[in-house]
């Protein structure tokens, strides 16, 4: 599925399945635009970074995918969204989140539930479980992300007790528990440590065989560790989306080798 | 500055130093004059009632004047019975009202609730207890355990309401976030996730409000309106240890008015109590989210 | 479910209008000591309790140490919880014959001429019902007042000492920010003293009747309904005493709405910033 050498120009118009796309995306707060026009294509079971500088609108477009701005009444947004050139509009909110799970940027495990509870919260709250499949789900879901080990024989513990890069990859399992096709990450490694951030991102790279994964980051390096793919934005506009690669080392725009060389940050 | 300005600057200096002592001494002084009616209250109903606590008094019925001897019994039950009756309206739709204003604020509804909740916070016991007794005793034609509940229970759901709004307010936004990531339903979020996290200190507020209805008297002097005999009858009036004391303290006989020490004094134990539960743990959970 | 309070006004309504047209001159006259009762005792206790509140106020918030603070606030707040019929009762038993015995004589011998302090010397009257409601409003006025000087920056203050200011002079600018706030915590106490019944009842001596003397008995609007409403079998008794509460009901409702609107802007003035 991946033949990264048929891939000269990104924004490809092969339709791969369960890919996400936007046409003409804006985003406005109280009538100020945030991000205006994006056309993005995310290739299927990929990593997909956004980079850029701080406020240039990536998390705000990251937000829109699933539509998480429909939480802030200031916010309009206008543009279509499509999940296998299907209009998100027609799957429901609910359905949505479902195919499309988010990794926040400081870990947010539910608090009163145990370790166990958590991973399996999106499902026992949606009403999609069967009693018998949990534990098996839960072991799955934890040793995907790479969990599973330090946390085995304590499963009923508060989800709490965890560090704070364990309540990540708790958050990551809980995510995938769900079995959504397409995963965001906003910025998901900036609240921790530089060890947690390292398994995070070898989680990130061993989980793009099974899902899509668009992760929001400030770190070019990790940007260009962890992707195939990269869209860089710079003041609510998308200036540049190709592979990594060619980003980092032959970039197209002015604009973007000025970032990526650490002109401006 | 000449050598004259600077020597005058200093008298007034000093002057402002003396008023300032003199005013920062009457605050000790006022706060001294605060806690002292506090103590010399507590104590003296400790003092007075505890000499004529016993299990009698917990266990025994009122008897006839005159008689050594005899409890509130009856009055404890029922002081229970209204607390139960009132915790059935009181706690469900100040939760529920809590939940609203919290979580769905902004409309023109949410604002009404706001309003009212404010209303009624402010309004005096004894006002409520004419509401009560307009739609139930008048309605039934009796006084009845009932309507004491009711009115109790009116009492309870501003104070409920509005911790719980507090309450869930504290709760940050990241956890909803998760939970409708998850694709959650919004009041599935509300309910299951939301909500426990904040049930210890709506938990607390609702103990809060039980110490307060525990003590209300004028509401229940024309509903539940008081009873010499045990009674679990919901449709029939129901004594209750305020309303007890008060009746006691008014009589003329003396072993009435010591019987209304001990009341008195297991009231105040029992608001004491649950404050100091409250305390304990709300410091608890402050110490627990460093 | 709220929005139920108002059918029971629109039934006080219609005692209202019918209490009025059978019985206007006693009822007037009834009401009105009633009224007197109310607002003297509760102005009474807002005179007496108000320096005090400020004073508690200020000691929790600028003077008091960690371990002061949380005691002296603790117990501030078990004053506040404590139900009013054993304010009462304390009241009765033992501030009333202090009244009666010492307080009282001492003010006729020494401040009688001023024709406040005279009347019949029974223990129970108008200044005791004043002086218990100043201890139950206290701890409302000085809680809330205490939040409101907590609110104001501490910049502010230390301009004040950069300036050379004493404690007392820093601590005056900063109540003058809080001056509104602090207005509306006095109002809601005013609030709670009128509507305060049990406390009240006990005390004051249950007498309707007007008079200069603070010494005398009186009644007032909470105290009557407590006293009369169960027992009340003619229509019109029970109607005009709807009526009663119906008026309590609106000046209560007018004085805290008032108290609000004072607290709300004196916190909004810090949030801007």
């Amino acid at each position: 599925m991946m033949e990264e050498e048929n891939k000269n120009n990104s924004e490809e118009n092969i339709e791969d399945k369960f890919s996400i796309s936007t046409e003409n995306l804006s985003v406005y707060f109280n009538e100020k635009p945030a991000i205006k026009d994006i056309n993005l294509k995310v290739r299927n079971k990929s990593v997909t970074a956004i980079i850029g500088p701080s406020g240039c609108g990536k998390s705000t477009y990251l937000r829109s995918l699933n539509m998480m701005h429909e939480l802030t009444p200031t916010a309009t947004v206008y543009g279509s969204i499509k999940i296998n050139n299907i209009d998100i509009q027609e799957f429901g909110v609910i359905n949505l989140r479902k195919k499309v799970g988010m990794v926040f940027q400081k870990p947010n495990p539910f608090p009163t539930l145990s370790i166990y509870d958590n991973v399996i919260s999106g499902l026992v709250y949606t009403g999609r479980h069967y009693k018998k499949d949990l534990d098996e789900k839960v072991e799955r879901c934890l040793t995907a992300s790479g969990l599973w080990n330090e946390v085995k024989d304590r499963l009923k513990v508060s989800a709490m007790t965890l560090s704070g890069g364990q309540q990540q990859r708790l958050c990551i399992a809980r995510t995938i528990a769900v079995n959504p096709d397409i995963i965001l990450m906003d910025e998901p490694t900036s609240a921790l440590d530089p060890i947690s951030t390292t398994k995070i991102e070898e989680l990130v790279y061993n989980l793009k065989k099974e899902y899509t994964i668009i992760i929001v980051t400030h770190n070019m390096q990790q940007a260009a560790r962890v992707s195939d793919h990269t869209a860089f934005f710079y003041l609510g506009r998308l200036v540049e989306y190709s592979k990594t690669r060619t980003i980092f080392t032959n970039p197209k725009e002015k604009l973007t080798e000025e970032y990526v060389t650490g002109k401006f940050g | 500055m000449t050598q004259n300005e600077i020597f005058i600057s200093d008298k007034t200096l000093k002057y402002r130093k003396i008023k300032s002592n003199l005013v920062l001494t009457f605050c000790v002084i006022a706060s001294i004059l605060t806690v002292l009616p506090l103590l010399y209250i507590f104590f003296y109903t400790t003092a007075s009632g505890f000499s004529h606590l016993s299990l009698d008094f917990l266990i025994q019925m009122p008897k006839p004047v005159g008689e050594e001897g005899g409890g509130m019994a009856n009055a404890i039950v029922g002081t229970l019975i209204l607390i139960g009756l009132a915790s059935v309206i009181g706690i469900p739709v100040g939760i529920l009202s809590g939940i609203y204003v919290a979580e769905y604020s902004g409309g023109i509804f949410s604002n009404i609730v706001k309003f009212v909740t404010d209303v009624l916070s402010g309004t005096p016991s004894i006002i409520i207890g004419i509401f009560a007794y307009t739609v139930i005793v008048l309605t039934t034609g009796s006084f009845s355990a009932l309507s004491g509940g009711f009115a109790l229970g009116i009492i309870m759901i501003p104070t409920v309401t509005r911790i719980t709004e507090e309450m869930l307010k504290l709760v940050p936004q990241s956890i909803r976030e998760a939970s409708l990531a998850l694709g959650i339903s919004r009041w599935r979020t509300t309910l299951n996730i939301v909500l426990k996290t904040a049930l210890p200190g709506i938990t607390t507020g609702i103990l809060l409000a039980i110490a307060r209805i525990a003590g209300e008297t004028a509401p229940l002097l024309f509903t539940s309106f008081g009873n010499q005999f045990f009674s679990l009858a919901l449709n029939e009036p129901i004594a209750s240890l305020p309303i007890q004391i008060y009746n006691y303290a008014k009589s003329p006989y003396t072993d009435w008015h010591q019987q209304a020490w001990a009341g008195a004094m297991v009231l105040v134990m029992l608001v004491f109590v649950i404050n100091l539960i409250v305390r304990f743990f709300t410091k608890n959970k402050f110490s627990s989210e460093l | 479910m709220f929005i139920n309070s108002y059918p029971s006004r629109s039934q006080f309504g219609l005692s209202f209008i019918f209490s009025q047209d059978w019985d206007p001159v006693k009822d007037k006259f009834g009401a009105l000591a009633f009224i007197y009762g109310t607002i003297v005792s509760s102005i009474i206790a807002l005179i007496i309790s108000l320096p005090i509140s400020l004073g508690v106020a200020i000691f929790l918030s600028e003077m008091a140490g960690k371990f002061l603070k949380t005691t002296v606030g603790f117990l501030v707040e078990i004053l506040a919880a404590i139900p009013s019929i054993i304010f009462g009762f304390w009241g009765l038993f033992v501030l009333v014959p202090f009244m009666r015995n010492s307080v009282q004589p001492f003010l006729e011998k020494t401040l009688g001429f001023i024709p406040l302090f005279s009347g019949a010397n029974i223990g129970t009257g108008m200044l005791t019902a004043g002086i218990i409601l100043a201890i139950m409003i206290t701890p409302i006025i000085s809680a809330i007042s205490r939040d409101v000087i907590k609110a104001i920056p501490k910049s502010q203050r230390e301009a004040a000492y950069a300036l050379g200011a004493t404690r007392w002079e820093a601590i005056r600018m900063a109540l003058l920010n809080a001056k509104s706030g602090i207005l509306g915590a006095t109002v809601l106490g005013f609030g709670r003293a009128v509507g305060e019944t049990m406390a009240v009842t006990m005390v004051i001596g249950n007498r309707a009747q007007i008079s200069a003397g603070l010494f005398d008995p009186a009644y007032s609007m909470a105290s009557v309904i407590a006293n009369e409403f169960a027992e009340a079998s003619k229509t019109i008794h029970v109607s005009s005493l709807i009526e009663v509460g119906l008026l309590l009901f609106v000046v209560t409702f007018i004085i805290n709405s008032l108290a609000r609107i004072l607290i709300y802007s004196a916190t909004k003035k810090y949030d801007a910033k």
